[in-house]
């Protein structure tokens, strides 16, 4: 237990550090580090890297943002194998949206309760 | 000369603290999760989303009350690289565009940020799926 | 003597003063190390509106009808309005001119408009054409993030080089024989680019532009650092300035820390979390009416160059991958000798 969850500090941690060194070399803007993330999640878990990482460190694999990525390109992959052709379009979105229902949600309904506050 | 006069960042600094606040957030998430799993019924894919769910829910309550952007100014990517990064690129610009009207504020500028991420992940995600269709199957 | 001086110098013969001025600033800026002079220190950054662009609009409007006020005029003797800010469309200052109903031309020079309003209402004033000129300049912090970076809630770290647009706004009324502290000349600006492109380093992009209008101010009226108390940047911040030193130096003009102040480093103390300084708009207007003029007046300083310098982004050219080009207007304050 104890070991799993060092396992998920030390990883998540790490992509994490390995994403503030990319921002800080390279100027690169934190909405191009997400996109960056997610389609380096895709393709690590369509090569069939990425599985095997998210067995190791559990939440550490899963929730940075390469774990959305593998969340859509495993879902995509497993839709196919089921329904055929049309799976590719019907299983990623499936498979990640509870994340992108939340993301709206919620997002919609803190604009609805709270207002940007200046900066001190 | 530009390059002389500009300070940078400091980068072992800045690593360390993306390192501990990250590794902290995924820790959060796996407790969740196996909170869902153990008392909540969920299976693990079940109890993975309800782990993203959890901290998107946070991050949106903390982006509302103004103390998100504090602690990624500390962190920095500790926060944006975790599934956090993405509810505040949601939230943020949801509330800032209030406004502008309901339709063409917040509901147009949802997806100002995040928009793109959603873009790219899904296309990649498509274009895994026909690959595998034609190649894999 | 005609009214122009070597290649971008103007010289303004007749007496135009700066009668009155009034400076309005937000709450982080009356914490900071000058918040005891400005005229007015406002509590809530939103001005009580329900957005911050209504609130830019409402803090212009006020430092111009305070200006007028305290000139001791009735709005409807304000013959013209100048001024600008960095809204789309430069609103606040059109929306101020709609409610004070005086003849307005609007300008944009970015955080180069307060010196560009003064140097265009000099010569407006100097030539007759309109007498007294209201210049006002303003800027938001909130409306700034929003327009060139990000909303407000948005979590990222600000680089060290970046800086911190200035909420407030100053208005300074240009009389013919008004006034303690006139402008006796104007140098206009080159556009001048570095290829600069980062966002997050503004005071780079603008350094050069000051570089060179303050070398050709020196050669077209054939002075030297010398011959002024003061030069007094707008918001060239940490980073650029140490860039002007460097560029004027490269040119045998011999600026440093002794002869320069720049109004973004002095609008914040270092513990206020704003990284290479202020900027805006409003950060050059408000320190000129609620510093510089002051100690003018005391007599502490006798004649200042004071030149606020733009830096000419567009978020939309930016994104296209263009760089930002910088400009720099230099106005000459004097005080006369009694």
């Amino acid at each position: 237990m104890i070991f799993t969850y060092l396992k998920v500090f030390l990883c998540g941690g790490l992509l994490c550090a390995l994403g503030e060194l990319v921002i800080l070399k390279t100027r690169l803007t934190p909405a191009r580090i997400l996109v960056a993330y997610i389609t380096a999640g895709v393709i690590l878990s369509a090569l069939g890297l990425y599985g095997p990482f998210v067995q190791f460190a559990q939440a550490g694999a899963t929730v940075p943002l390469t774990g959305f990525g593998h969340l859509l390109a495993q879902g995509a992959i497993s839709a196919v194998q089921e329904k055929g052709w049309i799976g590719a379009f019907t299983g990623g979105v499936t498979a990640a949206a509870a994340g992108i229902a939340a993301a709206v949600f919620f997002g919609f309904f803190t604009a609805v309760l709270f207002r940007p506050k200046a900066k001190p | 000369m530009v390059k002389r006069v500009t300070p940078g960042s400091k980068l072992l600094e800045g690593c360390l603290r993306a390192f501990w606040v990250g590794g902290v957030i995924c820790m959060l998430g796996q407790g969740i999760a196996d909170l869902g799993y153990q008392y909540l019924a969920l299976n693990s894919t079940e109890a993975g989303a309800f782990a993203s769910m959890a901290l998107i829910f946070i991050t949106a309550l903390l982006t509302g009350v103004g103390i998100f952007d504090r602690i990624a100014k500390y962190a920095g990517a500790g926060t944006v690289v975790p599934i956090t990064g993405f509810a505040n690129a949601m939230v943020s610009p949801a509330m800032e565009y209030r406004p502008e009207g309901w339709v063409l504020g917040t509901g147009a500028k949802l997806f100002t940020i995040a928009g793109p991420v959603l873009v790219y992940g899904i296309t990649a995600s498509v274009l895994v799926g026909l690959f595998y269709s034609f190649f894999g199957g | 003597m005609g009214k122009r001086v070597g290649e971008q110098t103007v010289l303004i013969e007749n007496h135009v003063g700066i009668a009155s001025s009034f400076a309005v600033v937000g709450p982080k800026e009356g914490k900071g190390p000058l918040g005891q002079y400005f005229d007015q220190v406002l509590e809530d950054p939103l001005c009580g509106q329900s957005s911050f662009e209504m609130a830019e609009h409402v803090m212009f409007k006020r430092a111009c009808e305070k200006c007028i006020e305290k000139a001791g005029l009735e709005k409807g003797r304000v013959q013209m309005m100048l001024g600008g800010d960095l809204l789309n469309q430069i609103m606040a200052a059109s929306l101020s001119a709609r409610d004070l109903a005086i003849p307005f031309l609007g300008l944009y020079g970015a955080c180069s408009t307060m010196t560009e309003s003064l140097l265009v209402g000099a010569m407006l004033c100097d030539g007759g054409y309109a007498d007294p000129v209201l210049c006002a300049a303003g800027s938001h912090f909130c409306t700034a993030e929003r327009q060139y970076r990000f909303p407000l809630e948005y979590g990222c770290q600000r680089t060290p080089s970046a800086q911190w647009t200035v909420t407030g706004a100053g208005a300074h009324l240009l009389m013919r024989d008004g006034g303690e502290v006139r402008i006796t000349m104007g140098t206009c600006g080159r556009v001048i680019d570095f290829g600069i492109s980062d966002a997050n380093n503004m005071g780079a992009a603008m350094a050069p532009a000051a570089a060179d209008t303050v070398w050709h101010h020196l050669r077209d009226t054939g002075r030297s650092i010398r011959d002024y108390d003061q030069f007094i940047t707008g918001d060239l911040g940490a980073v650029g300035s140490r860039l002007l030193y460097d560029l004027l130096g490269e040119k045998g003009v011999p600026l440093s820390g002794e002869k320069h102040t720049d109004c973004g480093l002095m609008v914040f103390d270092k513990d206020q979390d704003v990284h290479a300084g202020g900027s805006g708009c409003g950060c050059a207007a408000t320190v000129l009416s609620a510093y510089v003029l002051p100690k003018m007046c005391t007599g502490e300083w006798r004649r200042v160059a004071f030149m606020a310098t733009g830096a000419l982004l567009s978020t939309t050219t930016s994104q296209q991958g263009e760089s930002i080009p910088g400009v720099a207007h230099l106005v000459v304050l004097e005080r006369e000798r009694t």
